[in-house]
């Protein structure tokens, strides 16, 4: 379902990065770990179609990123992944309702008992009708986990979901992430450095 | 949830900043529209008032002042004319027709006019109820006049002496209501109008009690010593207009004053005020654009991670720059839309004020084709302040934005 070859990227000829192949089957979850400064985040950003390789193909679902326009990325990401970032971001004007209605919006969906089921299953659905920027920490990372799911993608590329957090959260978000992913039939990609998940995960690289 | 309520929602999750820009925009528009709107108003009402008299003949002073007194009855007569003289003029073959009126007498504070009854022909007074007088002391009244001071058919007025509502009574000037006049949205919707004859009876025994010490009042008693005000005139051809008021008033004691003439006079002076303040709510308004530019793109930083969040939830760039745009217009087009607002109740306001001094009414709200204009200036500041954050949108490099948080 996954597969990279040769990628490679810079940015503005002053970082370099050549990643390792990827391959990766259907109902497969990949960890990907690295240190700081290997590249994750441009990794991750690449699979997302955020950025485009200079060389080198990346084949997601059979369709080959780097041929597409930026605009077909913008519609290829709507339809097929969801993205949990390191910090969670929102729309600050809309209640964590709303910014789920914008997602759904956006790739064209209408639905609003998917997104109780979702609040439900990620115990907030009573914080429905609050603005995002009066949630506590966990479940500002739980929104943001709702925000990559409403849209029933069949990627979930989370970046560093865990590193700020002990251990005990650390074992919690990541088991979150996997029973969303698969509750909601999604495979699942982790980029981390943090080697705490390592054990969580059948299938791993290292950059 | 779309764009449109996103960019609402956008609005109202920064209400100081948004209030700032909207109360710049509101201002600017409602001064101007305030300006056309009693520009407008004013002219409108003087040109109706103005229809069908081509000149005025009056006792000589400032001829602005004839105009006032005698055409829209709000400044004091330049004095009076003797009859006769006023005879010869309206028998001069340029002259189409001619209205004699006379001014002596208020009831409280509203003008009784002597006047033929061709006064109340010119300005297609009809009436509503009641009849034409006959006999002197016998009055119209003006739709303003009973509706303000609850006049009713048969009522007797007793007048006071001048224009003003403190001059004294006469004991013998006692009018009696004949007939009521459906407004006609003119100077005689304010008058109480009767027949010569009964201003001069009633001021033949009152000079005759005040002004014994004058010369002229041994000769009272004759009718070649009557005098009227004014005398509103049509010419037979518009072509007299340039040569008979230079006549008048280089032959004979009398002024003539063309109020067309006057009036866009009286236009160009006050016309130099509307013109500067004009400016300055431009001003106003260009002012708007730029706090509504800073506005935006402040947010617009402020707002680079959800806007990256937006893009990787899969929006285009077009979207996202049609959210800044929309925000922007929906600003520009609520503050037109108040500005209008503003300057409505701001004619109330005027016209309630001018309606106590002078007694005229401006009520009138439709929207000016000027007012049209100033809608494209409002949507036009809403693009053009809205262009460059939008641009900037349009090429956010999200990945940079996102790698950074």
């Amino acid at each position: 379902m996954l597969k990279t070859k040769e990628v490679e990227f810079n940015y503005d000829n002053q970082m370099f990065f050549k990643f390792q192949n990827i391959d990766l089957n259907s109902n497969e979850n990949l960890l990907i770990i690295g240190e700081s400064g290997v590249g994750k985040t441009t990794l991750m950003h690449l699979l997302a179609g955020l950025l485009k390789s200079n060389s080198g193909s990346i084949k997601l679902f059979d369709k080959e990123l780097n041929q597409m326009s930026s605009y077909q990325l913008d519609s290829f990401r709507k339809n097929n992944i969801g993205i949990v970032f390191q910090r969670p971001h929102f729309v600050n004007s809309l209640t964590v309702k709303e910014n789920l209605q914008l997602a759904q919006y956006i790739a064209n969906k209408n639905d609003n008992n998917r997104i109780e089921s979702i609040l439900k299953n990620l115990n907030i659905f009573e914080k429905s009708n609050k603005k995002t920027n009066q949630l506590s920490q966990g479940e500002k990372q739980r929104v943001s986990i709702a925000l990559a799911i409403v849209n029933s993608p069949k990627l979930i590329l989370a970046d560093e979901p865990t590193s700020s957090l002990d251990d005990n959260n650390c074992s919690k978000v990541i088991k979150l992430l996997k029973k969303q992913a698969t509750d909601f039939g999604a495979q699942l990609i982790v980029i981390t450095h943090d080697s705490r998940l390592k054990k969580h995960f059948k299938k791993s690289i290292e950059l | 949830m779309n764009i449109f309520k996103l960019s609402i929602k956008n609005i109202f999750n920064k209400p100081l900043s948004s209030s700032i820009s909207l109360a710049l925009l509101v201002l600017g528009v409602g001064i101007i529209s305030l300006l056309l709107q009693l520009n407008t108003l004013i002219k409108d009402q003087m040109d109706n008032n103005l229809r069908g008299i081509d000149m005025v003949v009056g006792a000589k002073g400032s001829p602005l002042q004839l105009i006032l007194s005698s055409v829209y009855h709000i400044d004091s007569p330049t004095g009076n004319i003797s009859l006769a003289e006023a005879e010869t003029i309206s028998n001069n073959r340029m002259v189409g027709s001619s209205i004699k009126i006379l001014y002596g007498d208020n009831y409280k504070g509203f003008r009784i006019v002597g006047a033929e009854k061709k006064f109340i022909e010119l300005y297609k007074g009809v009436i509503k109820e009641g009849k034409d007088w006959d006999n002197p002391y016998e009055v119209l009244v003006g739709s303003k006049v009973y509706e303000k001071l609850k006049i009713n058919l048969g009522d007797e007025l007793i007048s006071s002496h001048g224009l003003r509502e403190t001059g004294q009574s006469h004991d013998e000037g006692t009018f009696k209501v004949v007939g009521l006049l459906k407004p006609s949205n003119s100077v005689i919707d304010q008058l109480i109008i009767t027949s010569p004859q009964s201003v001069w009876d009633i001021h033949e025994t009152h000079d005759h009690d005040e002004h014994e010490n004058e010369n002229e009042h041994e000769n009272e008693h004759e009718h070649d010593n009557r005098e009227i005000t004014a005398m509103l005139i049509k010419f037979k051809s518009p072509m007299n207009i340039i040569q008979f008021p230079r006549q008048i008033n280089e032959n004979t004691n009398l002024q003539a004053a063309v109020p067309s003439y006057e009036i866009s006079r009286l236009f160009k002076l006050f016309g130099f005020g509307i013109e500067t303040l004009s400016y300055l709510a431009y001003l106003i308004i260009i002012v708007s654009g730029f706090s509504l530019f800073i506005n935006l793109f402040n947010s617009m930083r402020e707002r680079k991670y959800e806007m990256a969040l937006i893009r990787t939830l899969g929006a285009s760039r077009f979207q996202l720059s049609t959210m800044i745009i929309f925000e922007s217009l929906v600003l520009t087009i609520s503050g037109f839309i108040l500005g209008l607002l503003f300057s409505r109740f701001g004619v109330m306001f005027v016209s309630s004020l001018m309606e106590e001094s002078i007694n005229y009414n401006l009520n009138s709200l439709k929207i000016l084709n000027e007012e049209y204009w100033l809608l494209g200036l409002s949507v036009l500041i809403g693009v053009v302040s809205s262009l460059i954050p939008a641009i900037q949108v349009y090429k956010m490099n999200i990945s940079k934005i996102l790698a950074d948080a």
